[in-house]
């Protein structure tokens, strides 16, 4: 992997509100074409720092680099410019709203002059139909379908898909999998592989070992504020990763004696 | 390539279709009932129509705003306070129509961003925020009308184009039918076709994830606070040239009819759901009811218990069309 330059580092980051230091020394690079999976329990930063990738709160010292230059996302609008996007776990859309009208919205293509002005429903159709087939999804095929009658699933490969639409170089995903079941989550990973095949940089949040395994290429896993591992695709198995998930190095070190 | 996308019939195309049905089976109702009494006749049609046109004008923006996540109840206060400032404009200042027209618009813009922006400052639900702007509105419109006047009731005479543009009479139908028709193309153009309607819908629907997905919120509804005040005061313009005079109380009927109109017209009080032609026709239900009465030769008492019991009919259905909608297509594999 040398001679490709990060899409996104870290280099030495720490993040303390009054005394409480919530992130020190952390170190991610970030590649295009790459899902890199961070890892950790509840409390162990991970939200801290999706929140520093995207704009929502500066780090206390240390720099971001995007593209191998230093960086200041002051905003998520900033971050958004950069072409860092985020999708939640509740993914944010609308159910009473069709597919078109969610993958474009704030963004509608319009045809028509002044007051005649509207939304162009046949391209918007079709680009939407086009882009969430792109990520997997082909049972949905009428663009006035609402998105409520979606599954979890499909509703986030939706909302990965309008943030590739829109240009995004960085996707972070904020724990895609966590609220779904076993199908529906394989329809997610999918998404993920997919995204990744078209060069775009993942950044993929999670709580579970076997989806991490699936799709990982990097590995960061935090504990207490720290970076506790870092690791690329094969160097673990999914035991010892589970465990490392579970705990951090004591405990993996322990189960491979 | 994609293949050509599939269209099927959806229910939120069909939001309206509700209504419709129940607006034919009460038009039905009143037809048997009162048609002996004239309730059929061009000045019983007249009647019903001329009723709806005024509170459908207020109505359509209700419902927009509905829509959108939020309630206007200061409306009735608008229409008041727009027909004081024409007709103390006009009686006892001497101004044009223009300047006095424009002048309740004025103050209708403004009403509507206080409303707009005390809402998104306070976080207050807008039921309570423009609940109090009625009250304040209308006691000050009142006051002032006394104060300035001596009387709340202040009579007017204008033989000008206003006059034509909003009192001339086609029979018994008064021109607010066509202005009526007018406010009903605009909204639903403006919410099934543009980016703002989407925005509409997407701020009624999940706030927080039209506001990611980059709507600006807080401008849409500023934007529809405005156009439910602007219309309001068209209301009471209008009125005031057609009955020559001006009345600070004379809109309070409007408060909840407006909102009564657009939840029979199937807008879900939670926002996110609506049809403007759906509004068209819950007012029409308002409007053949509280006519209809009459021909039926009961005591109009019995109007509040009528439009009481399609409220709680409607609310339901809403829901159920609702459900409906979101699981139709789910299943398909």
């Amino acid at each position: 992997m040398t001679g490709i330059t990060p899409i996104i580092e870290l280099r030495d980051i720490s993040k303390s509100y009054g005394n409480n230091t919530a992130l020190s020394g952390i170190n991610i690079s970030v590649y295009p074409g790459e899902v890199h999976c961070l890892l950790g329990d509840n409390g162990a930063g991970k939200s801290t720092l999706i929140k520093m990738m995207s704009g929502v709160v500066p780090p206390s010292t240390g720099q971001i680099l995007f593209d191998g230059k230093p960086v200041n996302l002051a905003s998520p609008r900033e971050a958004m410019a950069y072409g860092i996007a985020t999708v939640h776990q509740d993914v944010g859309s609308i159910p009473l709203l069709g597919v078109a009208r969610n993958f474009f919205l704030g963004v509608e293509p319009t045809k028509g002059w002044g007051p005649f002005k509207r939304i162009d429903f046949d391209k918007a159709g079709e680009i939407a139909i086009e882009h969430i087939r792109a990520m997997g999804i082909s049972r949905v095929t009428d663009p006035d379908q609402l998105v409520g009658t979606m599954s979890g699933g499909e509703r986030q490969a939706l909302a990965i898909a309008r943030a590739l639409y829109l240009g995004a170089k960085v996707l972070i995903l904020d724990e895609p999998t966590a609220a779904l079941g076993v199908r529906e989550s394989s329809v997610v990973i999918d998404a993920i592989r997919k995204a990744r095949a078209q060069g775009v940089a993942l950044v993929f949040i999670t709580h579970n070992a076997p989806h991490a395994f699936a799709v990982g290429d990097r590995y960061t896993v935090l504990l207490q504020g720290r970076v506790a591992a870092s690791f690329s695709r094969g160097e673990k198995t999914l035991d010892e990763l589970t465990t490392w998930m579970a705990g951090g190095k004591k405990i993996a070190e322990d189960a491979t004696v | 390539m994609s293949a050509a996308p599939k269209k099927t019939l959806r229910i939120v195309n069909l939001i309206w279709l509700g209504p419709a049905i129940a607006w034919l089976v009460i038009f039905a109702f009143f037809a048997i009932v009162g048609g002996e009494n004239g309730f059929l006749t061009s000045s019983g049609t007249a009647g019903w129509l001329n009723i709806a046109a005024e509170l459908g004008i207020i109505a359509i923006p209700v419902g927009l705003l509905m829509m959108s996540g939020e309630f206007d109840l200061s409306t009735g206060s608008m229409v008041g306070a727009a027909s004081i400032i024409v007709a103390v404009g006009k009686s006892y200042y001497g101004i044009s129509s223009e300047a006095a027209i424009a002048l309740a618009l004025v103050l209708a813009i403004l009403v509507g961003t206080f409303n707009a922006t005390l809402v998104e400052r306070t976080k207050l639900p807008s039921f309570i925020v423009t609940l109090a702007s009625n009250m304040v509105l209308m006691g000050t419109a009142l006051g002032l009308s006394r104060l300035l006047a001596g009387t709340s009731t202040i009579s007017m005479k204008d033989d000008g184009w206003a006059k034509d543009a909003f009192a001339t009479k086609f029979g018994d139908f008064n021109i607010s039918i066509g202005w009526w028709i007018f406010a009903a193309v605009l909204a639903a153009w403006v919410l099934r076709r543009t980016p703002f309607g989407n925005w509409v819908l997407a701020t009624g629907g999940n706030l927080d994830g039209a506001r990611r997905a980059g709507v600006p919120v807080g401008r849409v509804k500023l934007v529809l606070f405005i156009w439910t005040a602007v219309s309001s005061a068209f209301v009471g313009v209008m009125t005031t040239f057609e009955f020559n005079q001006g009345n600070a109380t004379t809109g309070q009927g409007y408060v909840f009819q407006g909102a009564i109109a657009a939840v029979i017209g199937g807008v879900l009080i939670t926002g996110g759901f609506g049809s403007v032609l759906g509004i068209v026709f819950g007012t029409m239900i308002y409007g053949v009811v509280s006519l209809g009465l009459f021909y039926t030769g009961w005591s109009t008492d019995w109007l509040s218990t009528f439009v009481g019991a399609l409220l709680v009919i409607a609310v339901i259905t809403n829901n159920v069309v609702r459900q409906k909608a979101l699981t139709q297509g789910a299943n398909r594999k």
